[in-house]
């Protein structure tokens, strides 16, 4: 019986249309806009101007606090201007635009493909490397990683989790990233572990990836303490502690972090930044993205500059159908449905999903008949048609007292609810009220 | 692009399943043993089942766009569960206006008046079921012959009535057996009683059917069967002269139409696996308790509506395992 996480989850179609397509590399664009609030923390601030020369590589934000990150340029040109445009959240956030030219590296970076498994560098370089070079969780989370790698005092980790399961429907990067990159994974899978002082790392893949499966089992054993653990097919077990419950059996605390079960959780994309950031001195400032869709011509996998117009992927991808009526960014599970294609790619960006009109819209919904499948899929093991009913009806200590704040917003509880009924929708709103509540009452 | 695009919160995909198709496929479900009914009640049993049905779902039209004022919801097949369902309840012979008051009884009083679908805090049918039995004694409680049976009556009095009359005269179980219609016959259906049931074996299929579509889940059936034979077990172990088989009381009577399609009625059973088990017990207990020692022959349906009004108190102290502790 194959590993999985409980309780709850669920199994929607898997719809990866773009499993078997090399990852290309997308040409350049004419321009860029790079936001400089890409990761969870506070955004970097500009260290450029308009008129600037950037160099590809260049630091053109700066890390403002422990929990933030450097932004670097992915082209070489000239500085347009520093203002702001709509990301991924609908909002217009602070960014660089810049003009290409060329494409020209800073000198440090090393181009090649050859493959550098040698290291002697020690965790603290290490942890430093990855802070410089602006690395965050490349699942989508986008939390800093070197912030990650210091645990909080008195905190050790034992086991590091590498996170290749890619539960979302129709993304692809992560798997084709293992299918093409396997060595480098695992080089920097290892920096991963010097860096953090473990002596074990487990890579989670789920079982609809048999190759990937296979590919790093067998490269695994030139690699001291790394294994490969094939999962059952089950969403949401890419959620970093449904990840850690499947392969270790063990249960973050309500509130917790993974630290405090002794194990921290990488994704398979983040460890190959981590490589290129070690061994290669590159900063992030690419990563591979899936363009997907049922109407799209051509789904394919691309090797994307940050900053990079969604446009420009949509066009390599055989252009915008006919038949579009939602555009998302991310999965069909916890992706952001974006409301023009000049929303640039970001190190988050894990795919663009462009689904047809009939399947963007949500069907009416009607009353709860209590049938109980909400409870029974939540990985959280919480109530949502309770949750959604309190925050409904304002009743907010009551939501609290539910535990509205572990809700991971994976959103199994809406996909499966057969009155259609806006559950997350409605715990968002009450997890963002409680927040606020217990914000208020710590400041007390 | 000219055009607008739909921007809306994750997620972005759904499973496709709706409340009217598990509506639909408790009526499929319920089919195989209505089946069986017509064909040993004759064509009084659909007369019964028309008449429940049609009358559902006129009060559920009727009472929602004049009296509620909302847009009538006839199509989520609800109210079609609830018709067949109340029919399943009543002897064949019913005469046609009691069915309509008991229906109105089941939609207006059981279902509407606490605010329709997913609102009732009792089973519609049930409501219905037990406002008849009330009113009407003596006519729901004459069940006619069932062709099967080769019995040359009109009416009879049910396996359970005859075991509690025959108690009531101090007669023994020995000899009250003679009487009584065997175990194999009540498994597959050749007893009278309501239109619906009489086989035990039509309704466990129904039963695993919807346990295989995802409709129930085992928690409720199971734990009341096994309640009511554990108790009913124990008491037959003790004085067998007294007390019938534990496998008759399941086969027997509406237990098996109550545990597999009456108790498991989503809206009005509790929530998790193990609140449900809570519930299916109490209704084991008290369907048994009911039978040995109540004064009505049976008891299901009165101990389905009791924990009926327990399942809000079941929800409130009994949560799923947190994920995380405490």
């Amino acid at each position: 019986m194959l590993k999985t996480f409980k309780p709850g989850g669920i199994h929607p179609p898997e719809n990866k249309l773009s499993a078997d397509k090399k990852i290309q590399v997308l040409p350049l664009p004419k321009s860029v806009f790079i936001p400089v609030a890409q990761h969870i923390g506070a955004p970097a601030t500009p260290v450029v101007k308009r008129g600037d020369e950037v160099k590809v590589g260049q630091v053109i934000a700066k890390s403002s606090s422990f929990v933030s990150t450097n932004i670097h340029s992915s082209v070489s040109g000239k500085v347009k201007k520093v203002d702001f445009s709509e990301d991924s959240s609908g909002y217009p956030k602070q960014g660089i635009f810049i003009d290409v030219e060329g494409d020209e590296w800073t000198e440090e970076t090393d181009r090649s493909e050859e493959l550098v498994k040698e290291f002697d560098i020690d965790g603290p370089e290490i942890i430093k490397k990855i802070q410089d070079a602006g690395i965050v969780g490349l699942g989508g989370a986008t939390f800093p990683t070197h912030v990650k790698l210091v645990p909080p005092k008195g905190m050790k980790a034992d086991v590091l989790l590498i996170n290749g399961v890619e539960c979302e429907p129709y993304l692809n990067s992560d798997h084709r990233l293992m299918l093409e990159k396997p060595d480098e994974i695992l080089v920097g899978t290892q920096l991963l572990m010097k860096a953090l002082n473990v002596d074990k790392a487990i890579i989670g893949i789920e079982n609809n990836k048999p190759d990937a499966i296979q590919l790093l089992s067998e490269k695994c054993k030139n690699y001291n303490g790394i294994s490969v653990r094939p999962l059952k097919v089950k969403y949401p077990q890419g959620g970093e502690k449904q990840l850690i419950k499947a392969v270790t059996g063990r249960e973050v605390p309500s509130g917790g972090l993974p630290i405090a079960v002794g194990a921290v959780v990488s994704n398979v994309g983040t460890a190959f930044a981590v490589y290129e950031a070690v061994q290669k001195n590159k900063p992030l400032f690419e990563r591979v993205v899936t363009i997907t869709g049922k109407g799209v011509g051509n789904p394919s996998n691309f090797k994307v500059r940050i900053g990079t117009a969604t446009s420009e992927l949509v066009e390599a991808a055989g252009g915008l159908p006919e038949t579009t009526g939602k555009i998302i960014s991310g999965g069909p599970m916890m992706g952001r449905a974006i409301a023009s294609l000049d929303v640039p790619v970001t190190k988050g960006t894990s795919g663009i999903l462009i689904m047809k009109e009939e399947e963007s819209k949500r069907k009416e919904y009607i009353a709860c008949i209590r049938c109980s499948r909400c409870v029974s899929v939540c990985p959280m093991g919480l109530e949502p048609y309770l949750l959604m009913t309190l925050a409904q009806k304002q009743i907010f200590d009551r939501t609290e007292k539910n535990r509205v704040m572990d809700c991971i917003e994976c959103g199994s509880c809406s996909y499966t609810c057969p009155s259609n009924r806006p559950l997350l929708d409605y715990i968002r709103y009450g997890k963002g009220k409680v927040g606020q509540i217990i914000r208020s009452r710590k400041k007390e | 692009m000219n055009k607008l695009l739909t921007v809306s919160p994750s997620p972005h995909v759904h499973s496709d399943d709706s409340t009217r198709k598990i509506m639909y496929r408790v009526v499929l479900a319920l089919l195989p043993a209505l089946a069986w009914s017509v064909f040993v009640f004759g064509i009084d049993a659909l007369r019964v089942t028309v008449i429940s049905v049609l009358a559902c779902l006129a009060y559920e039209f009727l009472i929602q766009k004049y009296i509620l004022k909302i847009k009538p919801a006839i199509n989520d097949g609800s109210a079609l569960v609830t018709g067949i369902l109340l029919a399943f309840n009543v002897p064949s012979n019913l005469p046609w206006w009691i069915i309509m008051i008991g229906a109105l009884a089941a939609i207006g009083i059981g279902k509407l008046s606490f605010g329709g679908l997913g609102h009732n805090i009792f089973n519609p049918a049930l409501v219905g079921r037990v406002f008849m039995l009330i009113s009407f004694p003596v006519q729901m409680t004459s069940w006619p012959v069932n062709r099967q049976s080769g019995i040359d009556a009109v009416t009879s009095a049910t396996p359970l009535g005859i075991i509690k009359e025959g108690i009531a005269n101090g007669t023994p179980i020995s000899e009250i057996s003679q009487k009584l219609p065997s175990t194999l016959e009540l498994f597959w259906g050749g007893i009278g009683g309501s239109l619906g049931e009489i086989s035990a074996v039509l309704l466990v299929i129904g039963g695993l059917y919807m346990l295989y579509k995802k409709v129930i889940t085992w928690h409720i059936p199971v734990s009341i069967l096994a309640t009511v034979g554990i108790i009913a077990g124990i008491f037959w172990l003790i004085n067998p002269e007294v007390y019938i088989s534990p496998l008759y009381h399941i086969l027997t009577g509406g237990l098996m139409l109550g545990a597999i399609f009456m108790a498991t009625d989503m809206v009005s059973s509790p929530m998790t696996p193990r609140g449900q088990i809570i519930y299916g017990t109490g209704i084991g207990v008290i369907t048994i308790s009911i039978r040995l020692f109540g004064a009505y022959p049976e008891g299901i349906s009165f101990a389905i509506l009791i924990m009926n009004a327990f399942t809000p108190l079941v929800n409130t102290y009994v949560k799923p395992k947190r994920f995380g502790g405490k």
